[in-house]
Protein backbone atom coordinates (compact mmCIF):
# COMPACT_ATOMS: atom_id res chain seq x y z
CA UNK A 1 0.00 0.00 0.00
CA UNK A 2 1.34 3.03 -1.03
CA UNK A 3 2.29 5.90 1.68
CA UNK A 4 0.96 5.62 5.09
CA UNK A 5 -2.58 7.12 3.84
CA UNK A 6 -5.40 5.96 5.56
CA UNK A 7 -8.31 4.99 3.19
CA UNK A 8 -11.94 5.22 4.41
CA UNK A 9 -15.34 3.85 2.88
CA UNK A 10 -18.95 4.51 4.86
CA UNK A 11 -22.04 2.32 4.11
CA UNK A 12 -25.33 2.69 4.82
CA UNK A 13 -27.05 -0.82 5.84
CA UNK A 14 -30.84 -0.75 5.70
CA UNK A 15 -32.55 -2.92 8.42
CA UNK A 16 -34.62 -5.52 6.73
CA UNK A 17 -33.54 -4.37 3.43
CA UNK A 18 -32.95 -8.26 1.71
CA UNK A 19 -32.93 -7.17 -1.70
CA UNK A 20 -29.53 -5.36 -1.31
CA UNK A 21 -28.47 -7.41 1.62
CA UNK A 22 -24.45 -8.21 1.69
CA UNK A 23 -23.87 -5.70 -0.89
CA UNK A 24 -21.77 -3.46 1.23
CA UNK A 25 -19.55 -6.69 2.38
CA UNK A 26 -19.23 -7.30 -1.67
CA UNK A 27 -17.77 -4.03 -1.96
CA UNK A 28 -15.31 -4.32 0.49
CA UNK A 29 -14.23 -7.60 -0.53
CA UNK A 30 -13.47 -6.01 -3.90
CA UNK A 31 -11.69 -2.79 -2.36
CA UNK A 32 -9.74 -5.21 -0.21
CA UNK A 33 -8.66 -7.26 -3.58
CA UNK A 34 -8.15 -3.80 -5.66
CA UNK A 35 -5.79 -2.65 -3.03
CA UNK A 36 -3.61 -6.36 -3.30
CA UNK A 37 -4.42 -7.47 0.18
CA UNK A 38 -3.30 -11.36 0.61
CA UNK A 39 -6.39 -13.32 -0.72
CA UNK A 40 -7.06 -15.25 2.65
CA UNK A 41 -6.60 -11.96 4.70
CA UNK A 42 -9.49 -10.24 2.12
CA UNK A 43 -11.52 -13.27 2.41
CA UNK A 44 -11.03 -13.34 6.15
CA UNK A 45 -11.95 -9.56 6.09
CA UNK A 46 -15.16 -10.52 4.01
CA UNK A 47 -16.79 -12.73 6.02
CA UNK A 48 -16.23 -10.39 9.43
CA UNK A 49 -18.21 -7.65 7.22
CA UNK A 50 -21.02 -10.05 5.55
CA UNK A 51 -21.79 -11.20 9.52
CA UNK A 52 -21.68 -7.74 10.84
CA UNK A 53 -23.47 -6.65 7.45
CA UNK A 54 -26.29 -9.19 7.84
CA UNK A 55 -26.84 -8.52 11.56
CA UNK A 56 -28.20 -5.19 10.95
CA UNK A 57 -30.43 -5.79 8.44
CA UNK A 58 -31.78 -9.07 10.41
CA UNK A 59 -31.90 -7.21 13.78
CA UNK A 60 -31.16 -3.32 13.17
CA UNK A 61 -33.23 -0.06 12.03
CA UNK A 62 -30.32 1.61 10.29
CA UNK A 63 -26.89 1.51 10.43
CA UNK A 64 -23.67 2.21 8.93
CA UNK A 65 -20.14 -0.40 7.85
CA UNK A 66 -17.06 1.55 7.84
CA UNK A 67 -13.96 0.13 6.13
CA UNK A 68 -10.79 1.98 7.30
CA UNK A 69 -7.24 0.55 5.88
CA UNK A 70 -3.72 1.74 6.64
CA UNK A 71 -0.68 0.18 6.04
CA UNK A 72 -0.95 -1.72 9.55
CA UNK A 73 -4.79 -3.09 9.70
CA UNK A 74 -7.86 -3.44 7.91
CA UNK A 75 -10.36 -2.07 10.34
CA UNK A 76 -14.35 -3.03 9.84
CA UNK A 77 -16.37 -0.47 12.10
CA UNK A 78 -20.18 -1.43 12.41
CA UNK A 79 -22.90 0.64 14.31
CA UNK A 80 -26.65 0.65 14.38
CA UNK A 81 -29.61 2.06 15.62
CA UNK A 82 -31.59 -0.84 16.94
CA UNK A 83 -33.08 -2.94 19.80
CA UNK A 84 -29.52 -3.40 21.44
CA UNK A 85 -28.19 -6.89 22.93
CA UNK A 86 -29.21 -7.49 26.20
CA UNK A 87 -26.45 -10.03 26.98
CA UNK A 88 -23.64 -9.95 24.50
CA UNK A 89 -21.61 -12.92 26.62
CA UNK A 90 -24.68 -15.03 25.18
CA UNK A 91 -24.72 -13.51 22.14
CA UNK A 92 -21.36 -14.20 21.64
CA UNK A 93 -22.07 -18.01 22.11
CA UNK A 94 -21.77 -20.35 19.27
CA UNK A 95 -25.50 -21.66 18.51
CA UNK A 96 -26.97 -18.44 20.13
CA UNK A 97 -29.49 -17.24 18.15
CA UNK A 98 -32.96 -15.00 18.86
CA UNK A 99 -33.87 -15.63 14.69
CA UNK A 100 -37.00 -16.08 14.07
CA UNK A 101 -38.84 -18.59 11.69
CA UNK A 102 -38.43 -16.25 8.79
CA UNK A 103 -35.00 -15.55 9.14
CA UNK A 104 -33.94 -19.52 9.30
CA UNK A 105 -35.89 -19.53 5.73
CA UNK A 106 -33.70 -17.39 4.53
CA UNK A 107 -30.36 -18.85 5.40
CA UNK A 108 -29.68 -17.11 8.78
CA UNK A 109 -29.88 -17.50 12.51
CA UNK A 110 -27.56 -20.83 12.97
CA UNK A 111 -25.80 -18.32 15.94
CA UNK A 112 -22.47 -18.52 14.29
CA UNK A 113 -22.04 -14.63 12.64
CA UNK A 114 -20.98 -13.13 16.37
CA UNK A 115 -18.17 -16.11 16.75
CA UNK A 116 -17.22 -16.12 13.12
CA UNK A 117 -16.67 -12.18 13.24
CA UNK A 118 -13.95 -12.78 16.26
CA UNK A 119 -12.78 -15.76 15.27
CA UNK A 120 -11.90 -14.33 11.72
CA UNK A 121 -10.26 -10.79 13.64
CA UNK A 122 -7.15 -10.37 15.35
CA UNK A 123 -9.16 -7.80 17.37
CA UNK A 124 -12.66 -7.62 18.37
CA UNK A 125 -14.57 -5.16 20.28
CA UNK A 126 -18.61 -5.36 20.63
CA UNK A 127 -20.86 -2.85 22.71
CA UNK A 128 -24.35 -2.85 22.69
CA UNK A 129 -26.91 -0.17 24.79
CA UNK A 130 -30.62 -2.00 24.96
CA UNK A 131 -32.55 0.49 23.13
CA UNK A 132 -30.15 2.34 21.50
CA UNK A 133 -28.05 0.12 19.40
CA UNK A 134 -25.05 -2.05 18.93
CA UNK A 135 -21.25 -1.14 17.60
CA UNK A 136 -18.61 -3.69 16.46
CA UNK A 137 -14.83 -2.39 16.22
CA UNK A 138 -13.21 -5.54 13.98
CA UNK A 139 -9.49 -5.21 13.53
CA UNK A 140 -7.23 -7.35 10.90
CA UNK A 141 -3.74 -6.69 11.01
CA UNK A 142 -2.05 -6.77 7.21
CA UNK B 1 -13.67 -33.56 -8.95
CA UNK B 2 -14.45 -31.28 -11.96
CA UNK B 3 -17.93 -29.25 -11.99
CA UNK B 4 -18.69 -31.28 -15.14
CA UNK B 5 -18.39 -35.03 -13.21
CA UNK B 6 -20.90 -33.20 -10.55
CA UNK B 7 -23.12 -32.04 -13.43
CA UNK B 8 -23.14 -36.17 -15.04
CA UNK B 9 -23.07 -37.67 -11.13
CA UNK B 10 -26.55 -35.60 -9.66
CA UNK B 11 -27.51 -35.24 -12.85
CA UNK B 12 -27.47 -30.87 -13.22
CA UNK B 13 -28.90 -28.63 -14.90
CA UNK B 14 -26.45 -25.72 -15.42
CA UNK B 15 -28.00 -22.18 -14.82
CA UNK B 16 -24.85 -20.23 -14.94
CA UNK B 17 -21.27 -21.22 -15.94
CA UNK B 18 -21.76 -23.51 -19.00
CA UNK B 19 -18.34 -22.52 -19.69
CA UNK B 20 -16.91 -23.05 -16.15
CA UNK B 21 -17.28 -27.01 -16.36
CA UNK B 22 -13.87 -28.05 -16.70
CA UNK B 23 -13.01 -26.43 -13.01
CA UNK B 24 -12.03 -28.39 -10.35
CA UNK B 25 -13.92 -28.18 -6.43
CA UNK B 26 -11.68 -29.52 -3.98
CA UNK B 27 -14.31 -30.51 -1.43
CA UNK B 28 -17.69 -30.16 -0.88
CA UNK B 29 -20.19 -28.39 2.11
CA UNK B 30 -23.79 -29.65 2.55
CA UNK B 31 -25.71 -26.43 4.15
CA UNK B 32 -28.61 -24.42 4.55
CA UNK B 33 -27.95 -21.87 7.44
CA UNK B 34 -25.06 -19.31 5.55
CA UNK B 35 -22.67 -18.73 9.09
CA UNK B 36 -22.42 -22.71 9.09
CA UNK B 37 -21.07 -22.23 5.54
CA UNK B 38 -18.83 -19.36 6.30
CA UNK B 39 -17.73 -21.25 9.66
CA UNK B 40 -16.57 -24.27 8.32
CA UNK B 41 -16.04 -24.11 4.45
CA UNK B 42 -12.60 -23.87 2.38
CA UNK B 43 -11.78 -22.24 0.03
CA UNK B 44 -12.78 -23.70 -3.46
CA UNK B 45 -15.31 -26.09 -1.89
CA UNK B 46 -18.20 -26.77 -3.56
CA UNK B 47 -21.35 -25.97 -1.82
CA UNK B 48 -24.57 -28.04 -2.01
CA UNK B 49 -27.82 -25.98 -0.85
CA UNK B 50 -31.44 -26.11 -0.41
CA UNK B 51 -31.27 -22.05 -0.14
CA UNK B 52 -32.35 -20.14 -3.24
CA UNK B 53 -32.21 -16.42 -2.43
CA UNK B 54 -29.62 -14.11 -3.39
CA UNK B 55 -27.64 -14.42 -0.09
CA UNK B 56 -26.44 -18.17 -1.04
CA UNK B 57 -24.57 -16.76 -3.85
CA UNK B 58 -23.24 -13.50 -2.04
CA UNK B 59 -22.05 -16.16 0.96
CA UNK B 60 -20.43 -18.01 -1.91
CA UNK B 61 -18.68 -15.01 -2.94
CA UNK B 62 -17.66 -13.62 0.06
CA UNK B 63 -16.43 -17.40 0.95
CA UNK B 64 -14.34 -17.95 -2.09
CA UNK B 65 -16.77 -20.78 -2.89
CA UNK B 66 -16.08 -22.66 -6.02
CA UNK B 67 -19.90 -23.23 -7.03
CA UNK B 68 -23.41 -24.02 -5.92
CA UNK B 69 -25.70 -26.90 -6.19
CA UNK B 70 -29.14 -26.21 -5.35
CA UNK B 71 -30.63 -29.07 -4.08
CA UNK B 72 -34.71 -30.76 -4.35
CA UNK B 73 -35.17 -28.96 -7.29
CA UNK B 74 -35.06 -25.91 -6.46
CA UNK B 75 -34.63 -22.79 -8.40
CA UNK B 76 -33.28 -19.16 -7.81
CA UNK B 77 -34.76 -16.15 -9.13
CA UNK B 78 -33.31 -14.53 -12.53
CA UNK B 79 -31.36 -11.76 -10.00
CA UNK B 80 -29.50 -14.37 -8.01
CA UNK B 81 -28.79 -16.22 -11.16
CA UNK B 82 -27.43 -12.51 -12.54
CA UNK B 83 -25.44 -12.01 -8.90
CA UNK B 84 -23.80 -15.10 -9.82
CA UNK B 85 -22.87 -14.07 -13.39
CA UNK B 86 -21.24 -10.85 -12.53
CA UNK B 87 -19.17 -12.80 -10.13
CA UNK B 88 -18.04 -15.40 -11.53
CA UNK B 89 -19.95 -18.54 -9.34
CA UNK B 90 -21.13 -21.53 -11.73
CA UNK B 91 -24.96 -22.63 -10.76
CA UNK B 92 -26.11 -25.84 -10.72
CA UNK B 93 -29.74 -27.91 -9.75
CA UNK B 94 -30.70 -30.83 -9.04
CA UNK B 95 -33.52 -32.69 -8.36
CA UNK B 96 -32.38 -34.67 -5.89
CA UNK B 97 -32.63 -34.84 -1.92
CA UNK B 98 -29.13 -33.10 0.04
CA UNK B 99 -29.29 -36.23 1.39
CA UNK B 100 -28.53 -38.22 -1.57
CA UNK B 101 -26.60 -35.48 -3.61
CA UNK B 102 -24.17 -35.39 -0.85
CA UNK B 103 -24.22 -39.05 -0.74
CA UNK B 104 -23.34 -39.24 -4.57
CA UNK B 105 -20.62 -37.49 -4.49
CA UNK B 106 -18.95 -39.08 -1.52
CA UNK B 107 -19.19 -42.16 -3.51
CA UNK B 108 -17.76 -40.87 -6.30
CA UNK B 109 -14.91 -39.44 -4.52
CA UNK B 110 -15.58 -35.96 -3.11
CA UNK B 111 -14.66 -35.51 0.79
CA UNK B 112 -15.48 -32.67 2.89
CA UNK B 113 -13.73 -30.55 5.78
CA UNK B 114 -11.47 -32.36 7.99
CA UNK B 115 -12.26 -34.38 10.98
CA UNK B 116 -11.23 -31.67 13.62
CA UNK B 117 -13.24 -28.92 11.87
CA UNK B 118 -16.25 -31.66 11.60
CA UNK B 119 -16.07 -31.92 15.48
CA UNK B 120 -16.95 -28.44 16.00
CA UNK B 121 -19.90 -28.78 13.58
CA UNK B 122 -22.66 -26.68 15.35
CA UNK B 123 -25.60 -27.85 12.37
CA UNK B 124 -25.47 -28.32 8.55
CA UNK B 125 -24.83 -31.45 6.97
CA UNK B 126 -20.98 -31.93 6.35
CA UNK B 127 -19.00 -34.16 4.54
CA UNK B 128 -16.46 -35.44 6.88
CA UNK B 129 -13.21 -36.79 5.50
CA UNK B 130 -10.44 -38.92 6.74
CA UNK B 131 -7.77 -38.22 4.80
N1 LIG C 1 -26.70 -5.65 15.55
C1 LIG C 1 -27.48 -6.34 16.38
N2 LIG C 1 -28.56 -5.73 16.98
C2 LIG C 1 -29.35 -6.44 17.82
N3 LIG C 1 -29.18 -7.74 18.13
C3 LIG C 1 -28.14 -8.38 17.56
C4 LIG C 1 -27.25 -7.73 16.66
N4 LIG C 1 -26.31 -8.62 16.28
C5 LIG C 1 -26.60 -9.77 16.91
N5 LIG C 1 -27.70 -9.64 17.69
C6 LIG C 1 -28.28 -10.69 18.56
O1 LIG C 1 -27.28 -11.64 18.85
C7 LIG C 1 -27.70 -12.95 18.43
C8 LIG C 1 -26.51 -13.73 17.94
O2 LIG C 1 -25.97 -13.11 16.77
P1 LIG C 1 -25.14 -14.01 15.73
O3 LIG C 1 -24.79 -13.16 14.56
O4 LIG C 1 -24.01 -14.67 16.45
O5 LIG C 1 -26.16 -15.16 15.30
P2 LIG C 1 -27.48 -15.02 14.39
O6 LIG C 1 -27.45 -13.74 13.64
O7 LIG C 1 -28.66 -15.29 15.24
O8 LIG C 1 -27.28 -16.24 13.37
P3 LIG C 1 -26.20 -16.31 12.17
O9 LIG C 1 -25.30 -15.12 12.31
O10 LIG C 1 -25.48 -17.60 12.38
O11 LIG C 1 -27.00 -16.26 10.93
C9 LIG C 1 -28.75 -12.69 17.37
O12 LIG C 1 -29.66 -13.78 17.24
C10 LIG C 1 -29.44 -11.43 17.92
O13 LIG C 1 -30.34 -11.76 18.95
MG1 LIG D 1 -25.74 -13.13 12.60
Amino acid sequence: MPGASVFTQQFEVRGRDFANAGRASTAVKEILKEIGVPPATVRRAAIAAYEAEMNVVLYARRGTLELQVSPAEIRLHVWDEGDGIPDIELAMQEGYSTASEEIREMGFGAGMGLPNIRKNADEFRIESVVGQGTELDIRIRL
Amino acid sequence: MTLDEIRRILNCEVLNGDENLNEEVTSGCGADLMSDVLAFARPGTLLLTGLTNVQAVRTADVADIKAIVFVRGKVPDRETVELAKAKGIPLLATRLTMFEACGRLYAAGLRGENESEAAQDAGGVRLHSTV
